[in-house]
């Protein structure tokens, strides 16, 4: 018999899920699993609104399983711990990314590249090995491997942090697998949204050459003055691009919408390498003439690994990088939701889920 | 007797031409430089005939000018060498690939990559430096700066070795830059031809296991028994593909008519590369879900620096590596441009220059 989502679990949980394709939030009561061995619990303090988040709520994809709880930027505080759980203590500050699990044998998982596995299981609208949904971080506790939570350094805000843990390491990830974190080598940020900003910062502190790509003219002032960009492009100004044509080493594309490939390809360098973070929800369309030409390549790339996501944390807290975020209580979700699909927010929505109001 | 170029230069020379889109080749007397100090000239024995010069015969690229004398898969015997050629001497056997010329200082250059420097000169339809039309290797003699000159090593057959200079390296390059020469690793190759048949014998004398995927089943025994391939996918077939996910490091792409990326995306291990040599001329679909979801990279390269084209020859003839090739004289060559079309060559048409090119004049 199937149970409902309060009856599932023996832990009592309450978030905000949508229920259906408008992608309207609303309060949802479900369940967490008890405490197992490798597992710790964690009271959730804050969570990064992504716009993939977005995405799910509307099922923009076309895998979305109704009711979802959205929410993979998840930082809180440890409450409990398993038996065989070494590397958390309670009380102790951590972080939930965007997958809780893997099969742990494969060869991606041996590698640390955990988020290549094929059976890899997201944070919410995904289905454990016992047949139930997983939840996210819209919600006020979470259950999870030790194997998958992350520890937040001690100098990191929490609620500033957050978003490193999706859209940091998505950019992270890339800049470090590609090559893009080569001091005096030209980066272009392609959109400057909750990926782009932190992509400039980041970049920045690998000591490259920063440009932004934007379609907004007037996000110049802050992506120089404020954020460290070297330059920003205009891709409207024809004759600002022109001059552009052939200058940059690297680009990364953030853009989560459908978007012309072409002329960012045409900034590119010879040998020049692309990468696409953003996952529009139609394909793009990929001139070929110009790789073969200048032997340029598109590249994907998908968060990444526990160790590596670690990695950008310590790095991040090193630097002093953590996102521009505007804090929300929980019951302004939707509204947030509003205004993220018109990319309204600098840069990133954080639900300050510890002190919003529970019901 | 064919018509005369324009600009008159101190060697004669005769060749095949096309005079206009239809194509269509025809006898054509011309002349060369004279032979400049860093200079090479060659008597041509034979040039293969490479798909590109289809496209540029028809101007489908639209870059093309006329009369074109086309081919750069030429080989031949020295001649004649400048005061101060170093690395060459007459009687010797050597190649001109796709260029002829670049700025020599341009960064590319300085990298020994030559085929992207933005002044490069290609070997024919090109503007030459002293503004001069280039003209192929369909024609008896050729005169070209020593650097874009190759040596063919006297075990590689100058009729099976031609094709090299261009198919050849188109492919050879990839497979070294993108890596996917390491032995153990699983390399697919996209169409069975000129490019393809050579991309296999490379892959496999690299250690590689190499899967060829077609659109015909006929080729299979051909691929398996004559090429040495490991095995065969046919691209229409659902079962076989479904059957190879996530099995392949890399694929070599050799098709140029427009096709769909996602099946071969999905032939792709976690990191696995898809590398396009062949262009097609309008944009491709590229979801991205699959791009991201297995970290994989699609990418382009376009034959390769001079460095590299003579390494690759030279690899070639350590390994006994050269083409299939059908070799025709000159008067057949409007045929063999036909049969090309439809893809009805095993695998490379080579025109025995030096036994039926001959002068009318």
């Amino acid at each position: 018999m199937v149970r409902s989502p309060e009856e599932e679990h023996p832990q009592k949980a309450f978030g905000w899920a949508a229920r259906d394709n408008s992608g309207t939030l609303s309060p949802f009561n479900f369940s967490r699993r008890d405490n197992g061995e490798d597992d710790v619990s964690i009271k959730i303090l804050y969570c990064g609104v992504c716009h993939s988040d977005l995405h799910s709520a509307k099922n923009d994809w076309g895998f979305t399983s109704y009711p979802v709880v959205p929410g993979h930027e998840i930082v809180g505080a440890v409450t409990a711990v398993g038996n065989n759980v070494n590397k958390f203590s309670v009380n102790d500050k951590v972080g939930v990314g965007v997958f809780v699990d893997s099969c742990k044998k494969c060869d991606c998982c041996q590698q640390g590249l955990e988020n290549y596995c094929p059976q890899m299981i997201l944070t919410y609208n995904s289905f454990s090995s016992d047949g139930t949904k997983t939840y996210g971080g819209y919600s006020d506790i979470i259950v999870v491997d030790q194997n998958y939570v992350l520890r937040i350094p001690d100098n990191m805000p929490l609620d500033m942090g957050a978003p490193l843990l999706c859209a940091g390491i998505t950019v992270y990830s890339p800049m470090v697998y590609y090559g893009m974190n080569q001091p005096g080598k030209h980066l272009g940020v392609a959109g400057l949204g909750g990926l782009g900003h932190i992509a400039v910062k980041i970049g920045k502190a690998f000591g490259m050459k920063v440009t932004v790509i934007s379609t907004s003219p007037k996000k110049e002032s802050e992506a120089i003055d404020r954020l460290g960009a070297d330059s920003f492009l205009v891709s409207t100004d024809p004759a600002k691009f022109k001059a552009a044509i052939g200058t940059m080493d690297y680009i990364i594309d953030t853009i989560a919408a459908v978007h012309a490939l072409a002329p960012l390809l045409s900034l590119l360098n010879v040998n020049g390498k692309l990468v696409t973070v953003g996952l529009p929800e139609k394909p793009l369309e990929l001139p070929i003439f110009p790789l073969v030409i200048g032997r340029k390549l598109i590249g994907g790339s998908n968060v990444g690994g526990i160790k590596e996501t670690q990695e950008m944390l310590d790095f991040c807290a090193k630097h002093n990088i953590t996102a521009d975020i505007e804090l929300i209580q929980i019951d302004e979700l939707n509204k947030a939701m509003e205004r993220l699909a018109k990319s309204d927010v600098r840069y990133r929505f954080v639900i300050d889920v510890g002190n919003s109001q529970s019901k | 007797m064919g018509d005369l170029a324009e600009v008159v230069q101190p060697k004669k020379a005769f060749g095949w031409a096309a005079r206009d889109t239809s194509g269509v080749l025809s006898p054509f007397t011309f002349s060369r430089r004279a032979t400049g100090e860093k200079d090479v000239s060659f008597k041509v024995l034979y040039c293969g005939i490479c798909h590109s010069d289809l496209h540029m015969l028809k101007n489908e690229w639209g870059s093309s000018t006329y009369p074109l004398v086309p081919g750069h898969e030429i080989v031949g015997v020295v001649t004649e060498i400048g005061s101060k050629v170093e690395n060459f001497r007459v009687g010797d056997k050597v190649g001109v690939g796709c260029m002829v010329g670049s700025c020599h200082s341009y960064d590319n250059c300085a990298d020994n990559l030559e085929n992207y420097c933005p002044k490069m000169i290609l070997t024919y339809g090109a503007k030459d430096l002293d503004g001069t039309i280039t003209y192929g290797g369909y024609s008896d003699i050729m005169v070209a700066n020593e650097h874009f000159i190759v040596r063919i090593p006297d075990n590689l057959p100058l009729d099976v070795g031609a094709p090299l200079l261009c198919a050849g390296i188109t492919v050879y390059s990839p497979l070294k830059y993108y890596g996917l020469d390491k032995p153990g690793m699983h390399v697919g190759v996209v169409g069975l031809g000129g490019l393809g048949h050579v991309a296999v014998k490379f892959a496999k004398a690299m250690g590689v296991k190499v899967t060829v995927i077609s659109t015909s089943p006929n080729k299979k025994k051909e691929a398996i028994e004559h090429l040495g391939a490991d095995s065969f996918l046919v691209s229409r077939n659902q079962d076989e593909l479904q059957a190879a996910t996530s099995t392949m490091d890399g694929i070599i792409d050799t098709v140029s008519a427009p096709h769909a990326l996602p099946p071969l995306i999905a032939l792709l291990k976690t990191n696995g590369k898809l590398v396009l040599v062949g262009a097609p001329e309008k944009p491709l679909e590229l979801p991205a879900f699959p791009l991201l979801m297995g970290r994989k990279t699609v990418a382009g390269s376009g034959i390769g620096g001079m460095k590299e084209t003579q390494e690759m020859i030279n690899f070639a003839a350590k390994h006994n590596i050269a083409a299939d090739v059908e070799v025709i004289p000159i008067d057949y060559v409007n045929t063999a441009i036909e049969r090309l079309l439809k893809s009805d060559v095993r695998y490379r048409f080579v025109i025995d220059i030096g036994n039926t090119l001959k002068s009318t004049s």
